[in-house]
């Protein structure tokens, strides 16, 4: 069978033919769809951990327990789980693991751009790189084999093209294997780190290294493919792609595996070149492990270690050192005619609108704010932001976020100015999927702190930014199971917040009301603002529309960054085919002329 | 047929990445090698979408290398021009007639192009330029949301696939209840190129 597979989708088909039983992960571009493929099949066990931390801890109990498991994140989710990761490499595992990481370089959705293949260095775990989605698929069976024949869990290693692009597959027609009875060996040698038994395993680990180097000597995708012999270029991922077409004469060492290297493969290799050139993708990680074998080779000294690679750039820098030949190029296209940018923005009808509008105005950063304080920079407010669409409250009109490092960090980063003394208030803002996976004990370090700042948990019950999974707040598996939601209301009560005030995302009254009082308090508090995310909420029956004879274009509609309203040749005017009318109805709630007003959707598009 | 290299951009909402699926759908079925790479993430909140699809007998890199697509099909005009470097020379342009103006533009802190000016843009690359009213039609339609089946449509007589492999692989991805509707428009969007005066 062939089929066009996306290298996330390829993973997880890969996983379940490899006999995959317990899948975890926490939702994160552009690892997401791994899980949402294997949660699919009812035959196995797949869930949104709260966080990758628990999705690795998890995962490692399943392996315990005898049954393969797979754990899929992205580049930083390996950075939350790496404490359970590192546990894991040391430990036994006893049934297959595989952690399907998919880096981003480049930055397309992430807070940084780092390579991951560092990890499997530090841990001492083979390490896997597919170059297109076939092997994606191919390489899982061999990632659990690894796994088990060295008893360690084994890294695959992405990349967001590698992920999100699709080629083509052929899919083994096999069943999948039954799972295996689960059960669990008594050996506390083999699974309680006690320094005890945890200095027994580090020679075991070493010997372990030993041994998968030379397995690696053998894996049949460290692939030799001879051109000519001037050339020759180590290579693995989507570089390889790459490569191919800008050296398509070269010879090419192709690395599926890539830790540990296979010493030999590659001494045999380098000694049948002229030359010989890594080209990789960010850090020179291949580079500086063959350097360190005693290899002569370059690669990053001209290929950028920033960003992604394509063919361009890889033309472009091997011109640079006389690669290839010079050619004088025409620019491709006249840049004196500036386009307007169109960055990502929030959704007509989402509930994060109202909040970042209120803060925007009260926090005096919105141009309609009648003060002498304009900017973000004289504010009086502080807000500290987190990852989640509402990081889109960063951009213009709204101008209401400072800060944004990592998931949860909202939550610290606040308290911590506070506790510097600080003039102005702290609000941190958070959604509901991020307070889940790490605000819990940033909240808990607050109440214990006594500090005094107002967190804002945008509570639109979906993880909206990655495609709208659940988590623990929704009350619905991965699996599309109804399960036991946790109740952030209580959660937070529980905690030890006493001011929580739960407020509707479509009320500006209620939305005013509420940061203005936590404003003025002196105690810690915490806004929950609920309102369902545009792309999963019905519609509203009715759609907005501006009375022309009312509206005296003061703007302030355009204010909330609403893409539905737009500036017609004379008036604004509010396109029915994108507003969510009945539904969110904030413009009308804003509009000093009460010039916007409700139509029956026939009737709003009888008015275009 | 060597490679065919296909850029679809457009707007996050219009349905650029089921169109290019599709695409890449339809050539395989067709017996060629495929690879597709979309921008997602953060981009599909209103922002610019690209989507590449590569044909060919083999096909390495997922992304197409500027100035070497053989056509850019854009379902909305500034997004043309954005994209325009894409394109080799003497490439075809199928650019939706319709505007979705950046929220920046709606605010009025930056201007949108006259099509005069996205015109000259995409004239530094090629002549072979068909604007078509897509959003019109697929609004006649009665569905404003089947533009990327109409687009496709319009794109799919540069493309050296059978129609019946086309409507096939439409009804593949799309559900019953919107697949006639679909149809339609994909065989309006074909009409609509063929009487099109390209340039």
């Amino acid at each position: 069978m062939i089929k066009l597979l996306s290298g996330n989708e390829a993973l997880a088909m890969g996983a379940y033919h490899a006999g995959v039983k317990v899948a975890t992960a926490y939702p994160g571009t552009p690892s997401t769809e791994i899980l949402e493929s294997l949660a699919r099949h009812d035959d196995i066990y797949a869930e949104w951990s709260t966080n990758e931390k628990v999705a690795m801890e998890v995962a490692m109990g399943a392996a315990f327990a005898g049954i393969r498991s797979l754990v899929s994140l992205k580049q930083v989710g390996l950075n939350v789980a790496s404490d359970p990761f590192m546990a894991a490499s040391t430990m036994a595992v006893n049934a297959g693991i595989v952690i399907a990481c998919a880096d981003d370089p480049g930055i397309h959705s992430s807070q940084n751009e780092q390579d991951d293949r560092h990890y499997a260095k530090l841990a001492k775990v083979p390490m896997l790189e597919p170059s297109d989605s076939q092997e994606a698929y191919e390489f899982m069976s061999y990632a659990f084999d690894i796994s088990e024949r060295f008893d360690i869990p084994t890294l695959m290693l992405t990349t967001t093209r590698i992920s999100h692009s699709k080629s083509v597959v052929q899919v083994r027609q096999e069943q999948t294997p039954p799972a295996k009875q689960a059960d669990f060996h008594y050996d506390v040698e083999k699974y309680v780190m006690l320094p005890v038994y945890a200095q027994l395993r580090y020679s075991l680990i070493e010997e372990r290294l030993t041994k998968l180097a030379a397995f690696a000597e053998t894996f049949p995708f460290n692939q030799v493919s001879w051109g000519e012999r001037h050339l020759g270029i180590i290579t693995s991922g989507v570089a390889y792609q790459y490569a191919r077409e800008v050296f398509p004469q070269a010879s090419f060492l192709k690395l599926g595996m890539t830790y540990p290297l296979p010493k030999n493969l590659l001494l045999n290799f380098a000694a049948q070149v002229h030359r010989l050139l890594v080209i990789e993708e960010l850090d020179p990680f291949l580079q500086e492990n063959i350097q360190a074998l005693g290899i002569k080779v370059t690669g990053k000294e001209f290929i950028p270690r920033t960003g992604e690679l394509n063919v361009d750039i890889i033309e472009k820098a091997s011109r640079s050192v006389g690669l290839l030949p010079e050619i004088s190029s025409q620019p491709l296209k006249d840049m004196s005619i500036k386009l307007p940018k169109r960055p990502p923005q929030l959704c007509p009808g989402c509930p994060h609108t109202g909040i970042f509008f209120t803060l925007s105005t009260l926090g005096k950063r919105s141009s309609l704010t009648k003060s002498q304080v304009k900017t973000a920079k004289e504010s009086p407010l502080v807000i500290t932001g987190d990852i989640g669409c509402y990081t889109l409250g960063t951009y213009s009109p709204f101008n209401a976020m400072d800060t944004c490092a990592c998931m949860g960090a909202s939550i610290g980063n606040a308290l911590g100015m506070e506790k510097t003394g600080i003039a102005k208030k702290l609000i941190a803002v958070i959604g509901d999927s991020t307070f889940m996976h790490s605000g819990i004990t940033g909240l808990v370090n607050a109440v214990y702190s006594e500090g005094q700042i107002t967190i804002v948990i945008l509570d639109n019950r979906t993880t909206a930014m990655t495609g709208h999974q659940d988590h623990p707040g929704t009350g619905i598996s991965a699996q599309g199971k109804k399960t036991r939601a946790i109740d952030l209301e209580q959660l937070v009560r529980g905690i030890g917040v006493s001011d929580v005030r739960v407020v509707d995302a479509f009320n500006m009254k209620q939305l005013r009301n509420a940061v203005r009082g936590a404003v003025d308090s002196t105690e810690l508090s915490v806004i929950i603002v609920r309102g369902t995310c545009a792309m999963l909420a019905p519609k509203g029956s009715a759609s907005m529309v501006i009375d022309a004879e009312k509206c005296n274009l003061c703007g302030i509609c355009l204010q909330l960054g609403c893409s539905a309203i737009q500036r017609g040749k004379k008036q604004l005017y509010i396109d029915s085919a994108l507003c969510a009318g009945d539904r969110c109805t904030i413009c009308q709630q804003i509009c000093p002329r009460q010039a916007i007003h409700l139509k029956s959707r026939v009737e709003s598009v009888k008015l275009l | 047929m060597k490679k065919l290299d296909i850029l679809v951009v457009g707007v996050g909402g219009q349905g650029v990445i089921l169109a290019s699926d599709i695409i890449g759908e339809t050539a395989l079925s067709a017996q060629y090698d495929v690879k597709k790479a979309d921008t997602l993430g953060m981009a599909q909140r209103g922002g610019s979408v690209i989507s590449h699809v590569r044909i060919g007998r083999q096909v390495y890199s997922p992304l197409i290398k500027k100035g070497e697509a053989d056509i850019l099909i854009a379902f909305e005009k500034l997004e043309a021009a954005r994209w325009n470097d894409y394109l080799q020379p003497g490439g075809v342009v199928i650019v939706n007639n319709h505007a979705l103006p950046p929220s920046s533009v709606n605010v009025g802190n930056e201007q949108y192009l006259n099509d005069q000016e996205i015109t000259s843009i995409l004239k530094q690359r090629t002549d072979r330029i068909c604007f078509i009213n897509g959003t019109r039609h697929a609004r006649e339609l009665g569905n404003v949301r089947t533009l990327n089946i109409f687009m496709l449509g319009s794109a799919s007589i540069f493309m050296p696939i059978e129609i019946q492999a086309w409507e096939d692989s439409i009804c593949r991805h799309l559900s019953p209840n919107i697949c006639q509707i679909n149809i339609v428009a994909f065989r309006k969007g074909r009409e609509e190129m063929r009487n099109a005066h390209l340039g």
